[in-house]
This record gives C-alpha cells, sequence and structure tokens, in this order.
C-alpha cells in the first residue's frame, strides 16, 4: 500500500516536472520564432515605439516615486551605519552602488513585471481571448511579428531606461535625506560618490543586468499571454503567472549575474 | 444521397472549395468530423447548418486552413491546405475574408483603422488611395460616418459591419461567415443578410455561412447542407428543405424537442434513479 502510494507520488512529481520541461521547451521555440520574425517591428519601428509608451512611459510614475523613496530610505538607513564608523560622507558610494548594482535594476525589474508586464500579458491575452488573433491569422498577418514581437522589443527596451531612471531618482532622494536633511557635507557626498563609482564596473554592469532583466520579463509576458486560454480564468492565471515567474526570474538571474560580475567570475 | 454523390461530382469542376471524406477529431477517439465530403460551387451562398457541436465550425477551420484534416483532404482555392507552407498559406488567406461571430475587431483601433488593416499591412498604397477604400468599404455597409469610433462605442450589429468591411477590404474571391446572425436584432440581421448577398453578388466571390439560424439563413443561400454527429446528412436548395424526408432536417427546421436528436440526455433509467431514491 504504502509502496504504491509512493509510486503514485513520484509519477504524479514526474509528469509535474516532464510537463514544465515540455513547456520551457515550447517556451524557447516561441523565442527563436520570435526573435527571427521580428523584422516588422524593427522596420516598422513605430509598432515598438507605441509599445515602449505603454510599457515605458506609463511606467514612469511608479518607477520614479518607488526610485526616490529607496533612496530616501537607503539615505537615513545608511547614515546611521555609517555614523558608527565615523565614515558617514561615504554615504554618497553607499547610496550609488547600492542602486546602480543592485536595486536599479532588481526593483525596477520586479516594478517592471507588475506594472508592465502583467498589462502585456492581459492584453495579448484578451486579445486570443476575443478572436483578434485569430482574425490576424485569417488575414495572413503573423500575429507574432505584428502583435507579439513589438511588445516583447518594447519592453525589453524600456527597462533599462527605466533602471536607469529609478537609480537616478533614488541617488537624488539619498541627497535629499542624506545632505539636505541630516547635513551629510555636499561636496563629500558627491565626490566620493563620483570617485568610487565605475563606469565600467559598476554602471555598465547594472545597465546589462536590467537589459537582461527586460528580455526575461518581456519573454515571460508576452509568451504567456499568447499561451493564455482563451477564457476569463485562463487570462487571469497568465496575468499571475507573469508577475510570479517574472519575479523569480530577476531575482535568480540577478544571483549569477552577480556572481559573474562583482566577483572576478570566479563564483563565490 | 445517390443525388448529392452525383451533385457533389458535377460541382468539383466548379467549385471553389471542395471537402473530400475528411475526418478530424481534437481526441482521435472521439472524431469531430467523420468522413466530411462537400463541393462550394463558385459564386454561390452556401449554407452549413446544424446544431451547436455538430462539427460545422471545425469544418469552417478546416477550410481556412486554422486546421488540417486528419483524413482526407480540403481543397479551397486550387490548394490543397495540406500542403501548403507558411508562405503558401498566407498567399492562400489572402484571397479570403472571414467574418467572425462578434466581429473580433481591434480594439485599440478606430474603425477606420480596423478596415485600413489589412490594406496597410499587404499593400504599399498611399495613404490618400487607402483612405478612398476604407470609406468605400463603409460606405457599402453604411457606416461611412462612424469611421472614428472605437470598438468600444459600436453595437453588435455594427461591429459585425464593420468586421465585413474588414473583411472584404481586399475584394476575397472566397467569403466565410461563422455565425453571422446570432445574437443580433431583427434590424441588424436584415441589414447584414442582405449585406451577405449584396457583397457576394458585387463582388463575384463566394460565400460559405456557418450557422445554426435556420430561417434566416434560408433566405440568403443558394445552397444547403445539414450536417448532424459530424457528417452531412443532406443538402439540397433552399426550397428543397420543406420537402425533405430526412428527420433530422425535419426536427432542426422546426425546431422539436424530440427526434432524432433526443430531448434526454443519455443515462441510466427514470424508474431506476426513482427506485433508487426512495430507497
Amino acid at each position: 500500500m504504502a509502496g504504491s502510494a509512493l509510486r503514485g507520488f513520484f509519477e504524479r512529481l514526474g509528469a509535474a516536472m516532464t510537463a514544465r520541461i515540455w513547456r520551457l521547451g515550447f517556451a524557447s521555440r516561441f523565442l527563436v520564432y520570435l526573435v527571427l520574425h521580428s523584422g516588422t517591428a524593427l522596420r516598422r519601428f513605430g509598432l515598438t515605439m507605441r509599445e515602449i509608451y505603454f510599457a515605458g512611459v506609463l511606467s514612469l510614475v511608479i518607477i520614479l516615486v518607488s526610485g526616490l523613496f529607496v533612496g530616501m530610505v537607503l539615505g537615513l538607513q545608511g547614515y546611521h551605519t555609517l555614523q558608527r564608523y565615523g565614515s558617514s560622507e561615504a554615504l554618497g558610494i553607499l547610496v550609488a552602488l547600492s542602486l546602480v548594482r543592485e536595486l536599479g535594476p532588481v526593483v525596477a525589474g520586479l516594478l517592471f513585471a507588475s506594472r508592465a508586464g502583467s498589462a502585456i500579458t492581459a492584453e495579448i491575452g484578451l486579445m486570443k481571448a476575443t478572436e483578434q488573433i485569430a482574425a490576424m491569422e485569417m488575414m495572413a498577418v503573423d500575429p507574432i511579428a505584428r502583435v507579439v514581437a513589438p511588445r516583447f522589443w518594447g519592453g525589453v527596451l524600456s527597462m533599462p531606461l527605466l533602471a536607469a531612471l529609478f537609480s537616478a531618482m533614488g541617488i537624488y532622494g539619498g541627497y535629499l535625506v542624506g545632505v539636505k536633511l541630516i547635513g551629510v557635507d555636499e561636496g563629500a557626498f558627491w565626490s566620493q560618490m563620483q570617485a568610487a563609482v565605475d563606469v565600467r564596473e559598476d554602471v555598465l554592469n547594472g545597465v546589462i543586468k536590467s537589459f537582461v532583466f527586460g528580455i526575461a520579463v518581456s519573454w515571460i509576458a508576452v509568451f504567456e499571454g499568447y499561451d493564455a486560454p482563451p477564457t476569463a480564468e485562463g487570462v487571469s492565471r497568465a496575468t499571475t503567472r507573469t508577475v510570479v515567474t517574472s519575479s523569480l526570474a530577476i531575482l535568480a538571474l540577478d544571483f549569477m549575474l552577480t556572481a559573474l560580475m562583482f566577483t572576478g567570475g570566479n563564483g563565490l | 444521397m445517390q443525388r448529392f454523390l452525383s451533385c457533389g461530382a458535377t460541382l468539383n469542376a466548379a467549385s471553389l472549395v471542395s471537402i473530400e471524406n475528411v475526418w478530424y477529431g481534437y481526441d482521435p477517439a472521439r472524431p469531430v468530423l467523420r468522413d466530411v465530403s462537400l463541393a462550394i460551387p463558385r459564386g454561390k451562398v452556401v449554407g452549413i447548418m446544424g446544431q451547436s457541436g455538430c462539427g460545422k465550425t471545425t469544418l469552417l477551420r478546416i477550410i481556412g486552413a486554422a486546421m488540417t484534416p486528419s483524413r482526407g483532404a480540403a481543397r479551397v482555392l486550387g490548394s490543397d491546405t495540406r500542403t501548403l507552407d507558411r508562405d503558401g498559406l498566407y498567399a492562400m488567406r489572402r484571397k479570403l475574408g472571414m467574418l467572425f461571430q462578434f466581429g473580433a475587431l481591434f480594439t485599440d483601433m478606430t474603425v477606420y483603422d480596423n478596415v485600413a488593416f489589412p490594406l496597410r499591412e499587404h499593400t504599399d498604397l498611399p495613404d490618400a488611395l487607402i483612405r478612398d477604400l476604407v470609406f468605400m468599404k463603409l460606405e457599402a455597409v453604411g457606416l461611412r460616418g462612424a469611421a472614428q469610433l472605437t470598438p468600444a462605442e459600436l453595437s453588435g450589429g455594427m461591429a459585425r459591419r464593420v468586421a465585413l468591411a474588414r473583411a472584404i477590404a481586399l475584394d476575397p474571391r472566397l467569403m466565410l461567415y461563422d455565425e453571422p446572425f446570432t445574437g443580433l436584432d431583427p434590424i441588424s440581421f436584415g441589414v447584414i443578410s442582405r449585406l451577405v448577398r449584396s457583397l457576394n453578388d458585387a463582388l463575384g466571390a463566394t460565400s460559405i455561412i456557418v450557422t445554426h439560424d435556420v430561417q434566416e439563413t434560408l433566405g440568403v443561400v443558394d445552397y444547403v447542407y445539414f450536417m448532424a454527429d459530424g457528417q452531412v446528412v443532406w443538402q439540397g436548395t433552399p426550397q428543397e428543405v420543406d420537402g425533405s424526408a430526412e428527420p433530422f432536417v425535419d426536427q432542426f427546421v422546426h425546431g422539436k424537442p424530440d427526434g432524432p436528436v433526443p430531448f434526454h440526455y443519455p443515462g441510466s433509467s427514470f424508474a431506476a434513479d426513482l427506485a433508487m431514491a426512495e430507497r
């Protein structure tokens, strides 16, 4: 009895794992097809610009406000910690490196997944449920080239810009709290930041991170929307999956990229 | 049945669509279409009727090459849909138009942009010419004045007329209608049915209407196929429908609650269920 229950458990586990691997393979083929059929999105760049507006420009409020508050909290916490060691002038370094290396790409990525990723999934899923995708197919227009690719590239291009704005706003928040509110020396705040933050090591790596996160979130969002069952429940579940999977992917990718970028490539 | 075979053979030479012994099943154990054969003559409006779930929409998808038959062949506009690659499929689809049940208009575009969509995607015409063509198509369906509205501002009947204008934007040779009359009020129904007929004749096209709206459709079509349980059970002209000896046609056309399609869902006997309840 116990043996058959155990066998059933492993059978279900195996079936679930196989289904996930199939789905990952399907998603990978979808990405390859999408990239190969991106000609329309790049040739008629207006289609992609429109998606940059929806995914990027309309996400600005949440990104900028969040960046400001995260920077202000960093300023407060950082000051109280650095003060213990008599190095409160290093606040600028702490705020800038935290934001440029980690918090900018990661938090902006998480916000992007929640705000724009979910919207992309819901829009494509609803287009499928209301037969707009099928209608496009019947009009001999490839929906992956016409609908999916512009949204994918719109997300990929928006994400690094949003992360950069998040970091800039966060640094300004840290400056407001550290310099204007607490009274850290303004010259030390900026000059130490300038001296310690390296463009290639820190800024460029941060940009690469945000670009990778943009690919991951946009890929997950368009795939979940295109693969969603054409029902209200199907679209709702796909939207939830986009946010959950994207968030986990960002955190996992961040760990891997950090290990590669900031430890000299020799792991931990 | 003998008449079907002889008629089918006659129609094949002049037919735009030819379905030959087609089988299809989402689940191979339970086929939706079972050995369906029919021919759609050039220039005619043909109805395919049957109750929900009889396989008529699946047949329409096979004609539109959205699905490939498990067995048999579908020849549409001179092409065997099984042998078409992506480019061949799209080349074939550029010659056909499809009206979906609820229009399937692009909700992020205006009426004007919806109708202009196939023209912009498939031609290099200048904007001024596209504008003229769009207004000609909208004029044909009586909605030129609604060009700047969005789909959300349209009634169900208006949305279907806009979808019809979009479907005929490239002057298709074959028009496919999926339940075009469902949920329409009598005025909208009258408008749509007259448009189906007049556009078919004006464009010199061929039209296939898949529907379960009997009386409305019989007034529009030249020929009709009745489907039940995945098979064609009767065919003829609308005038011949009343004289049909086919029990399914009699039940379907006159809306009889019991007949070949039983009123009761299959189950154990009523008496046995009651006896079980008493116990």
